[in-house]
């Protein structure tokens, strides 16, 4: 039996003479009906260029096919050759037979049409149904993706839903015309781990009912260890290697694969965690940050007169402590309070209530105890400004001469941070996102901190640079007496830095405990929760439970205090919030 | 919709402003009214008749006093007395407008006629010999002084050719819309090719930066034929910017295009501003700014409202 899908020897190069810039080098793979095909490699590996050849979007990224053949089984049994086909042709496939996800849902729906509009004219166009009937049919698609209130929902326009919801009308308008080959490209890099696992959860079971061919692409190679059929690995737009799931991730043959395998940050439930803290030895003098009672509310303003008439309570009454070489591990989804919790430690927003302490230890020179390495390396390096200049900033601003000693300073700290010592004359851009991220940690390290607040810090990065960078900060922190407190919704990543972790949910600590207590017998329900949607390579065929509850507003009218459920104490150092019994917070 | 109405709340505030501004800017030119009025004669004037004149305008008194009888004026519809033509502000304001009005909208609809089909068409064919001949003559346009395009078009139209009347005495729309359009369409012409060149510019580079935008790639992904990607996905979008320099191109089109006015003959608002200022026409003055203001005022916030009906993002009362 012929194949869905039968890829040959696929080459693609971009630009003006895309013979020169050849990024795809005869790429081969088979995929059969209602089957699932794993891409997997890092940014650059040619894996988005693969599956945007297969429906020739391609050809409008500016790149052309060069050579090879993709044939596909159209829906009345007729083979063609995508690579040849003519864009009329194409047009009548693409949407009907093929359908597309994207990774990034807030900039894939076109912001000034309403959700409905975008359904709808698929059942249009393809299907020539009628105004009414195509409403009907969007309403119906919607309701498939487990969106509650369809009805309404076709009314809004994409800024009106959240990233998971807008996730979920992706797949609804991919999957409204029956296509038979359904293609995804990180269709979740962009969305929280819950959401994660719901839209898998739901793609899966679309995929179960309709006996779609899935072609899923991601550079988490755990993710796709709960549910595909076959892996093809990718790098530097080779694929290196292909093969049946549990034969590449047990026995992989590639070098690579083997690279990938060992970089992928594993969650193991607890087991991997750092062991070279003992808080209880630790006295109070290295304590380096208190914080009691932490709130952050923004005011809510409606009316001519712009009056306040509610909040939005963003952090409530967060208390916790970090001593000196400690990493305090802050989980949370998107939402939850976890980053304006660390912009309020950062003193970037003035909390509505509660206490900072630092310890004001005077080392070599301290002046600002606190500082912070955010996600986004390239946003956060003016692209104008030199190496030496950008690490001279923070001294600038705290009235410092940049002498001798300085420039002394920035050396060791580059080399430090393994950086070439003739970075210093060379702009942002001429580093790769790893380097920027390494010349972030340099800069904040500049002014002798005994905090460092990493919001992210690691998360933007492709995972074998991750892994260097994560050593390099535990390096740093064992040699300075660093305290971390790193910000992040990556389990994976939290329990290789973390000595201690708080699971922020709805801007409050629901748990907060030794990293090892608390990832491996998690007690508050939204803790489980998290943990039990974190993807693995160890993981194999899970189910992913499909929830389509919300999370709690956290806009409340004016004088609202909320009433934060009392700690129950389990164990040494463990605590968590008690539950009302069907009430997550 | 609340918002329409808080912001014509704002707009006493704005014309408060505006007048003071001019109020105290027209005083700041040196030279004054009597000896700008009378010219040569003025020096025949003895001191006495000088101030019976001054005190006749009301100009002997101080300013916060002219200003507070000029305001009270205002607010209750009466702009003043012009020296120059004898005839209260407001009617005169008004027998000018009406051409002002129509040139201004002929041109816009000439230039957004021409301006936006050629931008998205130079847009689609990207680099194409198409693509440059618009743009190339897009920096014709633009750089070509106004003044310039009039005259050749007179030039080529009236007199090579004998297609067009000559201009004559202006006849209103009212009395004769034929000879009125024929008197118009090369002023017009004239404004809107200058503008249209604009419109070409910002339509074509708008659109091909929609063009790369993800939901683009999303529509086709869903197959769907490239003229309707193009109208129904992509122009939306990308008109945001042209109406945005519509707005800004009209207001400044109903305050009189003094040039082309003066080229034609057309006793437009701009050249009865023009007048004004070099007869150091106070009340004219006053009362034309405050006029051309609250057009200004009116079309931004007819702008406003064609933004939120373009794109659903722009919550007009929460800002």
């Amino acid at each position: 039996m012929t194949p869905l899908l039968s890829v040959r020897d696929l080459c693609v190069g971009f630009g003006a003479r895309p013979e020169d810039n050849q990024v795809l080098h005869s790429v081969s793979f088979d995929l059969e009906a209602g089957e699932t095909l794993a891409i997997v490699g890092e940014s650059g590996s040619g894996k988005s260029v693969t599956a945007m050849a297969v429906n020739r979007l391609v050809d409008f990224g500016g790149g052309a096919i060069l050579g090879g053949s993709i044939n596909f089984v159209e829906a009345d049994g007729t083979v063609s050759n995508l690579a040849e086909a003519e864009e009329a042709a194409l047009e009548c496939i693409r949407g009907r037979q093929i359908g597309m996800i994207f990774q990034e849902p807030m900039t894939s729906l076109n912001p000034v049409l309403t959700i409905g509009t975008q359904i709808e004219e698929i059942f249009r166009i393809h299907h020539g149904m009628s105004r009414s009937q195509a409403r009907a049919a969007a309403c119906h698609a919607l309701e498939c993706v487990r969106i509650p209130d369809a009805e309404r929902r076709l009314t809004y326009a994409p800024h009106q839903l959240s990233g998971g919801m807008l996730q979920r009308v992706m797949i609804a308008i991919a999957l409204a015309a029956n296509p038979r080959l359904l293609i995804a490209d990180e269709p979740t890099t962009a969305l929280d781990v819950t959401i994660q696992a719901q839209i898998v959860g739901l793609l899966t079971e679309m995929q179960r009912e309709t006996g779609t061919g899935l072609i899923f692409i991601t550079h988490d190679i755990g993710l796709v260890a709960g549910f595909a059929n076959r892996v093809l690995v990718m790098r530097e737009g080779v694929a290196v290697e292909q093969g049946a799931l549990d034969a590449v991730l047990d026995n992989p043959q590639h070098a690579y694969t083997r690279h990938l395998l060992k970089a992928v940050p594993q969650f193991s439930d607890g087991k991997s965690v750092r062991s070279d803290m003992k808080r209880d030895q630790a006295d109070l003098q290295d304590r380096a940050l208190a914080v009691d009672g932490l709130t952050v509310r923004f005011p809510v303003r409606a009316g001519l007169l712009r009056h306040q008439t509610g909040n939005v309570h963003a952090v409530e009454g967060i208390s916790f402590d970090l001593y000196r070489g400690e990493t305090l591990g802050i989980m949370g989804e998107s939402g939850s309070g976890k980053s304006t919790a660390a912009r309020a430690i950062l003193d970037l927003v003035k909390p509505t209530r509660g206490e900072i302490h630092t310890a004001r230890t005077v080392r070599d020179g301290a002046t600002r105890p606190v500082q912070a390495v955010f996600q986004n390396p390239n946003a956060s390096l003016n692209p104008r400004l030199t190496v030496v200049q950008l690490l001279a900033e923070p001294l600038i601003a705290m009235g410092h001469k940049i002498d001798r000693k300085a420039h002394h300073r920035m050396g060791s700290l580059l080399d430090r941070v393994g950086l070439p010592s003739n970075s210093l004359q060379r702009y942002p851009h001429e580093f790769s996102g790893g380097q920027r991220q390494r010349l972030c940690i340099a800069r904040s390290l500049m002014l002798s901190p005994s905090i460092l607040v990493l919001d992210e810090a690691v998360s933007s990065l492709d995972v074998s640079v991750q892994a260097h960078v994560l050593d390099l900060l535990v390096d740093l922190q064992r040699e300075f007496g660093l305290a971390y407190l790193f910000v992040t919704h990556d389990m994976a990543v939290v329990e290789k830095i973390a000595h201690r972790i708080a699971v922020i949910y709805a801007g409050t600590i629901v748990e907060i405990g030794r990293a090892a207590d608390v990832l491996a017998t998690p007690k508050h329900s939204y803790t489980r929760q998290l943990i039990s949607a974190v993807p693995s390579i160890h993981r194999r065929q899970c189910e992913f439970p499909v929830d389509t509850r919300d999370v709690p507003s956290l806009v409340r009218p004016l004088g609202w205090e909320p009433q934060l459920a009392p700690w129950v104490s389990s164990g040494d150092d463990h605590r968590f919030r008690a539950e009302v019994s069907g009430d997550v917070s | 919709m609340h918002y329409p109405l808080k912001r014509l709340l704002v707009f006493p505030l704005v014309m408060f402003g505006v007048s003071v501004f001019v109020f105290i800017a027209i005083r700041m030119v040196p030279g004054d009214a009597i000896t700008a009025m009378l010219g040569t004669e003025s020096g025949l004037l003895t001191p006495a008749q000088r101030e019976a004149l001054r005190a006749y305008f009301g100009l002997d008194q101080n300013w916060i006093i002219q200003f507070w009888h000029w305001l009270t004026g205002v607010v209750q519809g009466d702009l003043g007395l012009s020296t120059t033509f004898g005839k209260p502000v407001l009617r005169v304001i008004l027998t000018h407008f009406p051409l002002t009005l129509e040139l201004a909208i002929l041109s816009m609809l000439i230039a957004l006629g021409i301006g936006l089909p050629a931008g998205i068409f130079a847009a689609m064919r990207k680099d194409s010999a198409a693509d440059l001949a618009v743009r190339v003559i897009v920096m014709i346009g633009q750089s070509t002084p106004n003044f310039v395009v009039g005259l050749l078009l007179i030039f080529v139209l009236s007199v090579g050719f004998g297609i067009l009347p000559q201009m004559g005495t202006f006849v209103p729309f009212s009395e004769d819309p034929l000879r009125n359009l024929g008197q118009m369409i090369l002023p017009a012409l004239t404004l809107g090719t200058a503008f249209a060149a604009a419109v070409i510019r910002i339509s074509r580079s708008a659109m091909l930066d929609i063009l790369c935008e993800d939901y683009i790639r999303t529509a086709r992904s869903k197959g769907i034929p490239r003229r309707r990607v193009i109208w129904c996905h992509a122009l939306p979008n990308a008109l945001i910017p042209v109406v945005t320099l519509s707005g800004v191109e009209f207001g400044y089109l109903l305050g009189g295009a003094v040039l082309v006015e003066q080229i034609f003959a057309l006793p437009g608002l701009g050249r009865v501003v023009l007048d004004a200022i070099l007869q150091r026409d106070y009340a004219l003055v006053q009362g034309s700014v405050l006029f051309i203001a609250f057009n200004f005022m009116v079309i931004n916030l007819l702008v406003d409202l064609a933004y939120a009906a373009l794109d659903p993002r722009i919550r007009l009362d929460s800002n």
